[in-house]
């Protein structure tokens, strides 16, 4: 039977589904789809300076003060989640925005988007935790709006927060900074918030005691600021995951990054739910760490410097700014090999088997 | 982590590459079977550490590239149905099918959702019972057993919303098509580890007698792989066409009698179309008869439903290994993963996915070998 088959007729593959007619929730993942996205509608309608650099947060300059401002919307469900919830994350989210540009962070906006029907009770909840991180930030909640759509128009509660802060003296630091020969630097553990939101999201059964690691960073920046001028560059590896940060860096500095495999640092836990999941942790979102881009020089004072800080205790040098392959991450793996950390399309996708 | 350092560690694997660099006296094309495997391949660089006599080509064994155009378009139209959940794994949201994919389909008001068992999708319809839950169900034998119970059970519970659109595909009938194509080319195969641990690998035998090819069940981490690929150059260099088992692990050579058990109760044995191979005969399994009231596609009425194939990419020969993904002049141009041309382009396991995320600095400006 088989043996006598014309294998090659009719092998083929279809037309693509090229034309983005709809938004996706690709388009919200972090990766290739957002980038995409800024670039073809967002970027051109906007143009100027400011914006293109790209950056966590817009650095402006007011008489003489330079003032970071950066906004970011939370849709995170389930809205309570081992670690934290959507109020913490809120405002932990903004300030590390705004101390990823090396600012300390001064004031918050607060904005609700309710659905009819959300438990008071929940309401409640969740404004006492944005009170609680708030004060722990140190930062204000100094404005804020409310509003309610219809049972079915949203789904529960979304938060907006926007934040502005003082930028000291001296500090510039810019996607676009990054230079051959530059350390870069991890504080912490991947992939525990990510995973974390995935084992409780739609009832999925992985029961697993990681928590998310929803964290304000911004005491952690200022001890780096205070320790070196060399830092070129921070970001917080949020949505995406640390391999969107990088490849950010990379594509805006126009260098290429090694990473060594070995030196990243994850949970056991995660990269056991990791492999079960068929997810690569590289692409799963972190709510508390940073990475730095920093001179050689510098870097085992910074890195000394991070570990005194609780927050940045589990720092690594995980690898190299490089001249060789511009745009792009690569990685040493355990094996001596070597490989691509890509910028995913959209989101990651569970492998079937 | 326990069971999975030792099976990446860097000293084991650089030994047993010395070791197949020293048996080699002549080239030896092999092929992984399954996409998973390739995506091992691709993720820890193992070509690199081959000696150069060695070329991996890479299997038809990834379910979302061979499962073909019109089953994605049955798909399509069913999730498109007012009071229809679609459930499927995450993988086949992205698949084209001819004019559009489950994820336009969700952005356009379906209910389509992603699950990581079949028994989630059983949930679904138990909460939802006056929605019509439709699982769709794609892979090798790996995965027919649980999806086989999903359908065992809601016929015991009665539960009268669920439906599955199954489109299993069996790997030894593609390996004997893959082995009788007159341009054939792979001179051993690494058996799909996770297929053997259910079906056992007796099945390989009868291949073995038919084509005198030598088969080596291997696991998925870079060690096994690189044991498999040392057993298969042994027994090549030896004169030795035999099945043997790497991935001792996890397969025994009965399997696992109680899956397929469960898969020969709810499954049959039927001719399938194949994405980008074509027609096999016997290679594809659909529910039986007797749980036709769980068949997606006669409660759908989709069983006409048909597709044609334009012949844009050459994942054809990427999917029978008679070339690499980057012998494609779309390859990384036209074709990219967010913007596929073809099926293994979208899935991770995609042979053309797997370069595209991890070798394609390597390979940039020259040819496949």
């Amino acid at each position: 039977m088989a043996d006598k088959m014309e294998l090659d007729a009719g092998f083929s593959c279809p037309v693509p589904v090229a034309a983005r007619d709809a938004v996706l929730l690709g388009h919200g993942s972090g990766g290739k789809m957002s980038a995409d996205l800024l670039r073809d509608l967002l970027l051109p309608a906007f143009q100027n300076p400011i914006l293109a650099r790209q950056d966590d947060q817009a650095v402006v300059e007011i008489n003489g003060l330079r003032l970071a401002f950066t906004t970011d919307t939370f849709v995170v469900k389930p809205l309570f989640f081992p670690g934290g919830d959507i109020g913490s994350l809120a405002v932990n989210g903004t300030v590390n925005d705004l101390a990823m540009g090396g600012a300390a962070p001064l004031f918050l906006s607060l904005a609700f988007i309710l659905e009819e029907g959300l438990p008071m009770d929940v309401l409640r909840k969740v404004i006492e935790s944005v009170s609680g991180a708030a004060a722990r930030a140190g930062v204000q909640i100094v404005t804020g709006d409310t509003k309610v759509v219809e049972k079915g128009s949203g789904d529960g509660l979304f938060v907006n927060t926007s934040g502005i802060g003082l930028v000291p003296d001296g500090v510039r630091l810019s996607a676009n900074q990054a230079r051959p020969g530059d350390s870069v630097i991890l504080s912490g553990s991947i992939g525990d918030h990510g995973i974390t939101i995935l084992s409780q999201r739609e009832g999925l059964e992985f029961e697993s005691p990681i928590e998310s690691d929803t964290a304000a960073l911004h005491t952690l920046v200022a001890d780096m600021l205070r320790a070196t001028n060399e830092i070129r560059c921070l970001r917080d590896p949020t949505r995406g995951g640390l391999s969107s940060s990088l490849n950010e860096i990379a594509a805006c500095s126009r260098v290429g990054i090694q990473l060594q495999e070995d030196a990243i640092p994850i949970r056991e836990e995660v990269q056991g739910a990791c492999e079960m999941l068929g997810l690569d942790p590289m692409y799963v979102a972190n709510e508390g760490k940073l990475v730095a881009i920093a001179g050689p020089a510098a870097a085992e004072t910074l890195l000394e410097t991070m570990r005194r800080n609780p927050l940045g205790r589990e720092a690594r040098i995980i690898g190299a700014v490089t001249d060789a392959h511009p745009g792009m991450v690569t990685m040493r793996t355990r094996l001596g090999t070597s490989r691509i950390v890509d910028l995913l399309a959209g989101d990651q996708l569970p492998r079937i088997c | 982590m326990k069971y999975l350092d030792e099976y990446r560690d860097g000293t084991i694997a650089r030994g047993l590459a010395a070791e197949i660099a020293r048996r080699v006296t002549r080239p030896w094309v092999l092929m992984e079977i399954c996409g998973g495997q390739t995506h091992t391949l691709m993720r820890f660089g193992i070509d690199e550490m081959l000696p150069p006599g060695i070329e991996m080509v890479h299997g038809p064994g990834c379910p979302v590239c061979v499962t073909s155009l019109e089953t994605i378009d049955k798909a399509i139209e069913i999730a498109s149905r007012p009071g229809v959940t679609l459930v499927s794994y995450g993988d086949m949201l992205r698949v084209p099918g001819s004019r559009t994919d489950l994820f336009h389909v969700r952005a356009n008001g379906g209910d389509v959702r992603i699950v990581y068992s079949p028994t989630e999708a059983l949930k679904i319809a138990r909460a939802n019972p006056l929605r019509q839950v439709v699982f769709f169900a794609v892979g090798f034998e790996t995965t027919a057993p649980a999806n086989a119970m999903a359908v065992w059970l809601a016929k015991r519970e009665g539960l009268a919303n669920f439906s599955m659109l199954a489109s299993h595909v069996l790997v030894p009938p593609a390996m004997s098509a893959l082995l009788g194509s007159p341009r054939n080319r792979v001179q051993g195969f690494i058996g799909p580890g996770h297929v053997c641990t259910v079906m056992g690998y007796h099945e390989y035998e009868q291949l073995i007698r038919k084509f005198r090819v030598p088969i080596v069940v291997g696991g998925f981490e870079p060690v096994d792989l690189l044991e498999a690929i040392l057993m298969l150059v042994t027994q090549l260099e030896q004169g030795r066409a035999e099945v043997e088992n790497q991935y001792v692990r996890s397969v025994s050579y009965a399997g696992n009698l109680p899956a397929q058990k469960i898969l020969a109760e709810v499954f049959e044995v039927c001719d399938r179309k194949w994405r980008g191979i074509g027609g096999i005969p016997e290679s594809g399994l659909n529910i039986r008869a007797e749980y036709a009231e769980f068949d997606a596609d006669r409660i759908f009425h989709t069983e006409k439903l048909s597709a044609e194939e334009s012949p844009d990419c050459i994942s054809a020969e990427v999917l029978q290994g008679l070339k690499k993904p980057v012998d494609c002049t779309a390859f990384g141009v036209r074709c990219t993963p967010e913007n596929p041309l073809g099926a293994p382009m979208v899935s991770s396991e995609g042979a053309c996915a797997a370069y595209y995320r991890y070798r394609r600095h390597a390979v940039a400006g020259s040819g496949s070998r």
